[in-house]
């Protein structure tokens, strides 16, 4: 610094007679800051106070827990032995949250990242969590398949072509000869919708816990059959895949709802808006599929539910909605796109409604509707399906004084949110959370007089992964919008299947109960069962809950 | 580079102008974080652009790395901002402000193809504000008025005596 003494100086340094007056000017110049630090002051002091009184209004949407907090897998933890039923699309998705994946599929992971570094799905499928399981078995009908299954079941270091491999899962060809085998201890079952509560059955009955996918059944009859089974199975850990469950949002919602700041509820609106072939089900056929490589006689179905899907469809007298193809016929379209036929199927309820469904009785505890109205048809995608691909279903919770509207196209993807709509305010419900007061809310009213509160825009979002609970940002906002936060929520630490699985699995090591068992799973079936048949018969499905019947009046 | 600065009024009191104006900005930057609980960079690191970007991106994601960018950036911020509004410690405070509008221009360069999900208040090509200011106040630092106008010309004083 001394060099530079006396570089700095202005014109008074020629005027050294004045000196100590010199002083008491330059500490006068020193002091210039001092008003306008005390203007910052003043201003933060104001915004500051504004805040404050924004806070205290939303100081109601402050909650003290969330969900319980994640739990790592101990590394001694017993090694459960898994196996797989159906390595199709949802198969696959399940496997890879289980942490096996084939070969391929993990070079395909490399080859994304070297195209685009900010691709992590390499890197989090690598950093996901062992959750000390092993794939002993596996059995698809599809050739192709089948064996993928096999690779991606011994690919225990999730790696590429030429890598190390583990021990190779065995390949079963029939799923009663995988429920036979002694070392399975868990089941997971992702085959076609008509055959998910077969296998699930005759999978407790042969001492296997079980994940299956939903629609938790295709027929009526069979949804009790099953519940019966579990239930007299109490140490089998059942759990239904619905995924949303770990839904952080949802659980927030939960308490908001709980709390009563929505006021009282009379209007669920949800629905689903697709607009692809992939989405409407027109998946693309395998080249190598073909009546050698694939088991028609398994997929047909097994004969009791056959009976009891075509028992309905002839005394409802809807037997046009059945076929048009003999069930024997060997079709590669009806293989692959089997969501489009009823004869496999449960269409848009079952496959999609069922989402929305589960997610609003996880947040209201809807249970079963008092009655189910449905309309649609086959508006778009006229190849042939029976199935609808447009459909509003109308569920009336009668002792709840609500209604639970679903709306669906597959020809359309417009971006429409869930609606909790109160009395009081609206709640946006889907990763994140967002609050509208109505403006004509009594319980806020005082607050929407003082200006607190801005009726008719969003009060309060809540963005899981977040701490602050606080009235939403223009940028917390924006990347909502933009999704770059459900990419964070869907990464590695967010990944909802990977936590629906793992909660299951964790369940059945500690001998708890998960968070979609049967009971949960049966009030789903049912409601997709009234919502189908309300759209087959074309008039309003009962539930008379004493006898636990669906009726028609 | 021994130089005597000769200012006229005029200069002078729009070279504290704007030294204070920025540090103005620097200030409330600063204090706006301190205020905000749970700040965190994280957001806007990740939404970096550029070829520097993995490295802003591997800061938002180390839970450690993280915080400490947080640190810096709350009291730094503030800590430059009264730097420049007082005058004290002038130096310190320019050399600091270079380098957090460098990280800021760099993590967020107004490439010709750059889109970001944090909206910019107004249209850039290559040049934006934040290097603008950088290069404001390597023109305060080349003409400094600390030692005229603010605490270090009583440092100054007091070393002389």
């Amino acid at each position: 610094m001394s060099e530079e003494k006396n570089d700095i100086q202005n014109e008074n340094v020629n005027k050294p007679e004045k000196k100590v007056s010199q002083g008491r000017r330059d500490a006068l110049k020193a002091m210039v800051a001092v008003p306008v630090l005390g203007a910052m002051a003043y201003g933060v002091y104001q915004k500051k106070k504004t805040e404050l009184n924004n806070r205290n209004a939303a100081e109601m949407f402050r909650f003290k827990s969330d969900m319980a907090a994640y739990t790592p897998t101990n590394s001694d933890a017993p090694v459960l032995r898994l196996g797989i039923i159906g390595f199709g699309i949802r198969g696959k998705l399940l496997m890879q949250a289980l942490g096996f994946a084939t070969p391929a599929y993990v070079e395909d992971l490399k080859e994304q990242e070297r195209k685009d570094s900010e691709n992590t799905r390499y890197r989090d499928f690598l950093a996901q969590e062992d959750l000390r399981i092993e794939i002993t078995a596996v059995c698809d009908i599809f050739d192709v398949y089948g064996e993928d299954a096999v690779k991606a079941g011994s690919n225990i270091y999730r790696e590429g072509k030429n890598g190390r491999y583990g021990r190779e899962p065995k390949r079963y060809l029939h799923y009663k000869e995988l429920l036979a085998a002694p070392d399975v201890d868990a089941v997971v079952i992702a085959a076609p919708d008509h055959w998910h509560g077969t296998m699930a059955m005759d999978a407790i009955k042969a001492g296997k816990h079980v994940y299956v996918e939903k629609p938790m059944t295709w027929t009526v009859p069979e949804t009790y059959a099953l519940r019966t089974v579990v239930k007299e199975n109490p140490h089998l850990v059942f759990q239904l895949g619905h995924q949303n469950r770990q839904i952080e949002a949802y659980e927030r919602a939960r308490q908001i709802i709980e709390k009563g700041l929505l006021g009282k509820i009379t209007l669920i609106e949800t629905g689903t808006n697709r607009n692809d072939p992939n989405g409407a089900w027109v998946y693309p056929i395998h080249e190598k599929a073909s009546r050698d490589t694939i088991d028609w006689k398994q997929f047909e179905g097994d004969p009791e539910r056959i009976k009891e899907y075509m028992d309905y469809m002839t005394s409802a007298g809807v037997t046009k909605y059945v076929g048009p193809e003999s069930r024997d016929k060997f079709s590669l379209e009806r293989f692959f796109r089997w969501r489009c036929w009823w004869d496999y199927s449960t269409g848009l309820s079952g496959d999609l409604l069922t989402h929305e469904y589960d997610a609003m009785n996880q947040i209201l505890n809807l249970g079963i509707p008092s009655s189910a109205s449905s309309s649609g048809g086959v508006y778009f995608f006229k190849d042939g399906r029976t199935v609808p691909d447009v459909l509003q279903t109308v569920f009336e919770y009668r002792d709840k004084d609500l209604t639970m509207f679903y709306s669906a196209t597959l020809a359309n993807q417009f971006k429409r949110t869930r609606k909790i709509m109160g009395h009081d305010a609206t709640m946006e419900v889907g990763n994140t959370l967002t609050v509208t007061v109505d403006p004509r809310s009594e319980q806020y009213h005082k607050k929407i007089e003082d200006g607190i509160i801005k009726p008719g825009e969003p009060f309060y979002t809540y963005v899981p992964g977040q701490s602050v609970d606080a009235v939403s940002s223009a940028t917390e906002r924006y990347f909502l919008e933009r999704g770059l936060l459900y990419s964070f929520i869907d990464g590695k630490r967010y990944n909802t299947t990977f936590l629906h699985l793992k909660e299951w699995i964790d369940c059945i090591r500690n001998g708890k109960q998960p968070s979609c068992g049967i009971d949960q799973g049966f009030e789903e079936a049912i409601s997709a069962h009234m919502g189908t048949r309300a759209y087959l018969e074309g008039r309003t499905m009962y539930w008379d809950k004493d006898k636990e019947l669906i009726t028609r009046e | 580079m021994k130089q005597v600065f000769q200012y006229s009024k005029l200069q002078l009191y729009f070279l504290f102008t704007l030294r204070v104006f920025i540090g103005w900005y620097f200030l409330y930057e600063g204090l706006a974080k301190v205020f905000t609980p749970n700040w965190t960079a994280y957001g806007y690191l990740i939404d970096s652009k550029g070829i520097f970007a993995p490295f802003f991106v591997q800061l938002a994601e180390n839970p450690t790395m993280i915080s400490v960018v947080n640190f810096i950036n709350i009291w730094g911020l503030t800590l430059v901002g009264l730097s420049l509004i007082s005058g004290l410690f002038n130096k310190a405070g320019y050399i600091g402000a270079i380098l957090f509008l460098l990280m800021f221009y760099l993590s967020h360069p107004p490439l010709l193809y750059a889109k970001y999900i944090l909206p910019t208040e107004g249209s850039y090509l290559w040049i934006d504000k934040n290097l603008i200011m950088l290069v404001a106040i390597v023109v305060l630092m080349l003409f400094p008025t600390s030692r005229i106008i603010g605490f270090d010309s009583l440092l100054v004083r007091k070393k002389k005596s």
